[in-house]
């Protein structure tokens, strides 16, 4: 069986800086559900049940440090679609609909959502655009029947949902899942010697423009600063007669 | 021909009512607008929405359809869509739709904005504000193209008014073997609480890593919030500690609440979790350490430790 791991680079939400103006210059890191997702291609691998992880990322060249980390967690190859531009979930969907049909795998893993743009589109986006299954939110995924199917469990505002998929399909990562890996020194050796095949959409024959186009990015207004209470009665006044809401 | 076409999310047995806050953006935007119900069986869900100002209430009512696959749902979706000519096809934001309409817009090649929280329109043209960055920046954009599909965030609309004359029921037919096949419903833990539901709640207690197991998660955070008559919510750091189950957690990856009042028990306010709370309008938070980041966005807090204050809490609160 082959994976697919699409995964993107985003600002470190561990950062300091992730929350406001200067994020896109903070230090950059694999988006943490991409990270999840890479992780249980790794462990489906090690249970026997893959031959090849591939893993593919658009963006610049300067998103190299995020392929070696990739890499170096013990993804096979990788794949930069060479691509700078702004672009809006739509417009990524489109061009990873290139890679599948180009690489062909059993099952795309990727993250439910990028932790900068927050949009959880993607993954759904590119199974209508394949007419494939798909499972949302996964938080265990176990294959069935010589893998032509897969049994994923869902993490939904009700609770817990357990749904089976036709493969290939496609499947988006929660936080759940599993705890991913740290890169070793050895791995990130052997990352060196890993191939990165660099392509432009015209070589994966994709022509897409992003629809999205983002005007302004601001602040939102600061809530006031907190009034510190000294006792549990101090506090239930408050709630009382200044908030009114007990 | 309608404007747009807002997806009405039910549980088998009713309306879910968050659902409906998405009509107020479609109301916002002008013109027609016409509700969806995809499900089987769903009379008396799809009765209960007449008098919300739609010009229609559409059923796609099928055995096929009874629980929510996206493959079929996005179908029927796109399929309505092309039939009324909407342009706007409308959600609110919940695990249900995001599934579902990402894929509903790749069947109709439009572009997507995920929680939209206001709009602006100048000149004809309509730009949308959205949280980015776990809601610590919103950005403004705008989409080309002849339709479009917005998920908007509940809080940030209201429940619209429902005094308007009764619209009617179209069945919309489905040809349930044309419908895709390859995802199959197994089952789902259903988890019977006699809580208020946690979205749409006046009243959430929360509580964070230092609660320690389920028992007294649920003595503490569970006892106060029944004092209130409130919701559970939980802090990531809870939910994957096993004190807590997956749909209580709070955040940018979790649920988004705003309530009247939001207790927070030791939780410290990493941004993640403050992106599901902002919009609460009283946030009060318990905490050991003075300095701890949630102080910073509570209207009052009390710096002690939880296991001395909380149940006082709950003791002044009943006897009161
Ligand atoms: C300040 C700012 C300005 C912006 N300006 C513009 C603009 O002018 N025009 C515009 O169109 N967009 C703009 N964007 C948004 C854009 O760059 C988003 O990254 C893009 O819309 C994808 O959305 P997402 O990452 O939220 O997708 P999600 O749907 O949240 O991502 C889900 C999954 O998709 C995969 N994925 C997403 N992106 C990639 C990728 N690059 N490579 C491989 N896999 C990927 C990952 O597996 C990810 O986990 C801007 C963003 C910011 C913060
Ligand atoms: C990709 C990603 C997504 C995430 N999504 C979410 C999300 O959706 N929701 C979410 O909540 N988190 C999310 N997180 C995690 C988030 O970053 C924090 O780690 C988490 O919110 C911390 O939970 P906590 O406040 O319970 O624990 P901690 O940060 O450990 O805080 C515990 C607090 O309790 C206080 N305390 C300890 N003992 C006592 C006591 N006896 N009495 C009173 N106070 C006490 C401490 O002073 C401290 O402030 C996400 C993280 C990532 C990377």
């Amino acid at each position: 069986m082959k994976i697919l791991v699409p995964f993107k680079s985003v600002p470190d939400p561990n950062d300091a800086t992730f929350a406001g103006e200067a994020a896109s210059a903070s230090k950059s890191v694999i988006n943490p559900f991409d990270e999840i997702a890479i992780e249980e291609a790794l462990r489906i691998r090690e249970r026997g049940e893959a031959t090849e992880i591939v893993g593919v990322t658009i963006g610049a060249p300067s998103v190299d440090e995020q392929i070696r980390a990739a890499l170096a967690m013990g993804v096979d190859r990788a794949i930069r679609i060479d691509d700078a531009r702004a672009l809006d979930p739509y417009a990524v969907a489109r061009i990873l609909r290139a890679v599948v049909e180009k690489e062909a795998p059993h099952v795309v893993i990727m993250g439910k959502q990028a932790v900068d743009d927050d949009s959880n589109q993607v993954g759904q986006i590119l199974a209508g655009l394949l007419g494939w299954p798909q499972a949302t939110f996964v938080s265990s995924i176990e294959f069935l029947d010589n893998k032509t199917r897969a049994r994923c469990t869902r993490e939904t505002d009700a609770g817990l949902e357990v749904v089976e998929l036709d493969l290939p399909a496609i499947i988006t990562t929660d936080l759940r899942l599993n705890e991913p890996r740290y890169v070793s020194l050895p791995g990130l050796i052997r990352a060196r010697r890993k191939p990165i095949e660099v392509l432009t959409c015209d070589q994966v024959g994709v022509n897409v423009r992003p629809l999205t186009t983002v005007l302004a990015v601001a602040r939102p207004p600061k809530r006031p600063a907190g009034t510190r209470v000294e006792s549990v009665e101090e506090l239930i006044t408050k709630l009382k007669q200044e908030a009114k809401v007990i | 021909m309608a404007e747009s076409l807002v997806l009405i999310e039910h549980d088998r047995q009713q309306v879910k009512r968050s659902s409906l806050h998405a009509i107020t953006l479609a109301q916002q935007l002008g013109g027609e607008y016409e509700l969806l119900v995809i499900g089987h069986v769903v009379n008396k869900i799809s009765s209960s929405l007449v008098s919300l100002g739609a010009t229609s209430v559409i059923v796609a009512d099928d055995p096929a359809l009874a629980e929510p696959l996206a493959d079929r749902y996005a179908t029927v979706i796109a399929e309505a869509v092309r039939k009324s000519g909407a342009k706007n096809i409308l959600g609110t934001s919940s695990t249900f739709s995001k599934d579902i309409l990402p894929r509903a817009a790749a069947l109709l090649d439009a572009p997507m904005v995920t929680d939209v929280v206001a709009i602006e329109q100048m000149d004809g043209s309509i730009s949308y504000r959205r949280p980015i960055n776990a809601g610590s920046m919103f950005a403004k954009v705008k989409v080309e193209g002849e339709r479009r599909v917005l998920t908007v965030r509940a809080a940030a609309f209201e429940t619209p008014a429902a005094n308007a004359a009764p619209c009617p029921i179209v069945r919309f037919d489905v040809d349930a073997e044309s419908l895709p096949n390859g995802m199959r419903f197994i089952s789902r833990e259903e988890r019977k609480s006699d809580r208020p539901d946690l979205t749409e709640a006046r009243v959430v207690v929360s509580g964070g890593r230092p609660l320690k197991d389920k028992e007294t998660f649920e003595r503490l955070v569970g006892g106060l919030a029944d004092a209130l008559g409130g919701a559970i919510g939980a802090t990531r750091a809870a939910v994957d500690a096993g004190m807590a189950p997956n749909d209580y957690q709070i955040g940018q990856t979790g649920k988004v609440v705003a309530p009247e009042l939001y207790i927070a028990l030791g939780i410290s306010g990493a941004i993640q979790h403050l992106a599901g709370i902002k919009d609460s309008r009283i946030i009060v938070a318990i905490n050991k350490d003075p300095d701890a980041p949630i102080c910073q966005t509570a209207t009052y807090f009390l710096v002690g430790d939880l296991y001395q204050i909380v149940p006082q809490l709950i003791e002044s609160i009943r006897r009161a």
